[in-house]
């Protein structure tokens, strides 16, 4: 057994073959093969309705594959919900993140989760807890922020995004899938991010990465597959391409 | 990734404001307080809140908004509204009354008076299962579907009512109703005890902690897990059943049953959770807040009657009372947004 944990470390964490997908008559998925490794970034990259979103959500478990295998961590895997995929390790940061702004970083860490305490036998929520192990998660990412208990919505986009991602690894995702996470961002921000990004690799996290943004493609990501029309068009190691090779898979110039 | 602080002074505003907006129902209602207090001593030379009377009267008279504005605070936290618990506090009152006149053919006060709590409880959950499933599972929206079954209910109480009162032909409900312990009204302490149950829900258990993110983003909320659909089931139950125990409370009062019973404090009940600081926009509002918010109107419609104003001022004061509270939340939210982005 030996042997086999050194090569454990950079077996793939998730394998998609041959994912298809319909809605109706659009054939929104047509085969699409995928392979992410442990402290990966893989960057998805394709116009509007290039499949990449159908993608992400076959493997979150919001859709359902209408052909094709996903394998994770080894094993055949079939998500019925979001939760299923969640509760393995495998976890989307939307756009919107969702987040409750009224609520503060310790309960939207916990949120669906609350942990909860006995007092005089009545169960209560213990929020002391949520925001210890919060600041505690948070500070391991190196993310500071000082109004830990007031509401989220008082926080920057930024924070706010980084409070998503520190929830995700919190509740030990192995798996990140980012859709989009610096376009409502100021450049300040969106750099804070992509610098927030690269310290998770080091963690063995494998990140698939939505952009539109080619500067944040190769600032951050290891590989870039493009999708045009449902089809993979082009999978090619960030090293060894430019924007410009990009921007013509994607248009299919 | 560091935060850089706020600008000191726009800091210290917005702490201000913070503070303003987090105390602004506790600042309304000592300032009423001491106004009224001022006003009866310049005036007619007697006490308003130092007088045992008027406070207990305050007290009984705040019981049926605080009733229903007490689910309704959960409601409006998650992002809803009902208005269907005025007549859902009606047709509880008069089944109430006519189970327990019913109920005295077995010949035990006691027992006719217990099944006519279940049943007072009992008729109330149908509306809001009903709210509920409009709402959670058809997608209705919470005014158009409340406001619907505000007509149903309605029209279902005046029916069981024919028309007029229920009379209860027993003195049993009504001792209880206007009975006191060691000087405090039964109604205050059932209220009380009402009030410290919903109290630990909102702010203590998981399922409260759940109304406010649903409230706050219902996306979050479903992605996070939560079984969004089953808690505002649960949700608009509660409200009923806070609308029904006012019901009953009523009945056990007056000794009789009205269809129209929670009618003219409908708007009231809406209003104190509003006062209380909860948002109409949801993810905000406590139980605390809610019954000071009761409190305020309680003290400006007797206050107003005690130092002999026109009793058409109330309307006026307890609409300018409105207005201001949801005046500084409005600023409050902006100027700690522009913080935020600044």
């Amino acid at each position: 057994m030996g042997q086999m944990d050194s090569v454990v470390g950079s077996s793939p964490l998730l394998e998609a073959e041959n994912l298809s997908k319909r809605f109706g008559g659009v054939h929104a998925l047509k085969g699409v093969s995928l392979t992410l490794l442990p402290s990966e970034v893989l960057a998805l990259a394709g116009d509007n309705g290039a499949g990449k979103s159908t993608l992400i959500k076959i493997i979150s478990g919001v859709h359902h594959a209408d052909g094709g295998s996903l394998r994770y961590a080894g094993k055949e895997m079939k998500f019925d919900n979001p939760h299923q995929a969640r509760d393995c390790g495998i976890e989307t940061i939307y756009q919107d993140l969702a987040l409750a702004d009224n609520l503060d970083v310790g309960a939207n860490v916990f949120l669906g989760r609350e942990p909860v305490r006995r007092i005089f036998g009545l169960p209560m929520v213990d929020r002391r807890l949520m925001r210890e192990e919060a600041e505690k998660t948070l500070r391991a990412l190196d993310i500071h922020i000082h109004r830990l208990s007031s509401p989220i919505g008082s926080l920057s986009g930024g924070q706010r995004q980084s409070v998503a991602i520190g929830r995700a690894i919190h509740w030990k995702a192995r798996v990140l899938i980012m859709d989009e996470p610096t376009a409502a961002l100021g450049v300040p921000e969106q750099r804070k991010v992509m610098e927030l990004i690269a310290n998770l690799k080091g963690s063995g996290v494998g990140i698939i990465f939505i952009s539109h943004n080619l500067i944040d493609i190769f600032q951050v990501s290891d590989r870039i597959m493009v999708l045009r029309r449902g089809s993979k068009v082009g999978e090619v190691r960030t090293s060894e391409t430019n924007p410009d090779e990009i921007v013509r898979l994607m248009v299919g110039g | 990734m560091t935060t850089t602080e706020a600008v000191p002074n726009v800091s210290r505003q917005i702490r201000w404001l913070d503070f303003l907006a987090a105390f602004r129902a506790w600042l309304f209602l000592g300032i009423l307080l001491v106004t009224f207090e001022i006003w009866a001593h310049a005036e007619y030379n007697s006490t308003f809140f130092l007088n045992p009377f008027n406070v207990k009267s305050i007290a009984i008279f705040t019981v049926t908004p605080l009733l229903l504005g007490l689910g309704q605070t959960f409601v409006i936290i998650s992002g809803g509204i009902d208005l269907s618990v005025g007549f859902t506090m009606g047709l509880s009152a008069v089944v109430t009354a006519h189970v327990f006149n019913w109920g005295t053919q077995f010949g035990s006060p006691v027992l006719s008076l217990v099944l006519a709590v279940l049943t007072g409880l009992g008729i109330a959950v149908v509306p809001g299962v009903i709210n509920g499933m409009l709402i959670a599972d058809l997608r209705v929206p919470p005014f158009i579907g409340t406001l619907g079954m505000y007509g149903v209910a309605r029209g279902v109480a005046f029916l069981l009512a024919r028309g007029t009162t229920v009379p209860v032909q027993n003195a049993l409900i009504g001792a209880i109703g206007n009975g006191e312990i060691a000087g405090f009204p039964n109604l205050v302490l059932l209220t009380v005890a009402i009030l410290a149950m919903m109290h630990y829900i909102l702010s203590q258990t998981r399922y409260g902690q759940h109304i406010y993110a649903i409230g706050g983003n219902v996306n979050a909320a479903l992605r996070a897990g939560i079984n969004v659909r089953n808690d505002t089931v649960v949700l608009y139950i509660l409200s009923s059943l806070t609308a029904g125990c006012a019901g009953i409370l009523y009945t056990a009062k007056f000794s009789a049953g009205a269809a129209q019973a929670g009618e003219p404090v409908l708007l009231d009940s809406i209003a104190a959770v509003v006062i209380g600081g909860a948002s109409l926009f949801g993810g905000s509002g406590t139980v605390i807040g809610t019954v000071i918010g009761a409190l305020i109107i309680a003290v400006i419609q007797y206050g107003l009657v005690f130092v002999n104003v026109e009793p058409f001022w109330q309307f006026v004061a307890v609409g300018v009372v409105i207005i201001i509270s949801v005046l500084v939340d409005q600023i409050q939210k902006q100027v700690g947004k522009d913080g935020a982005n600044g």
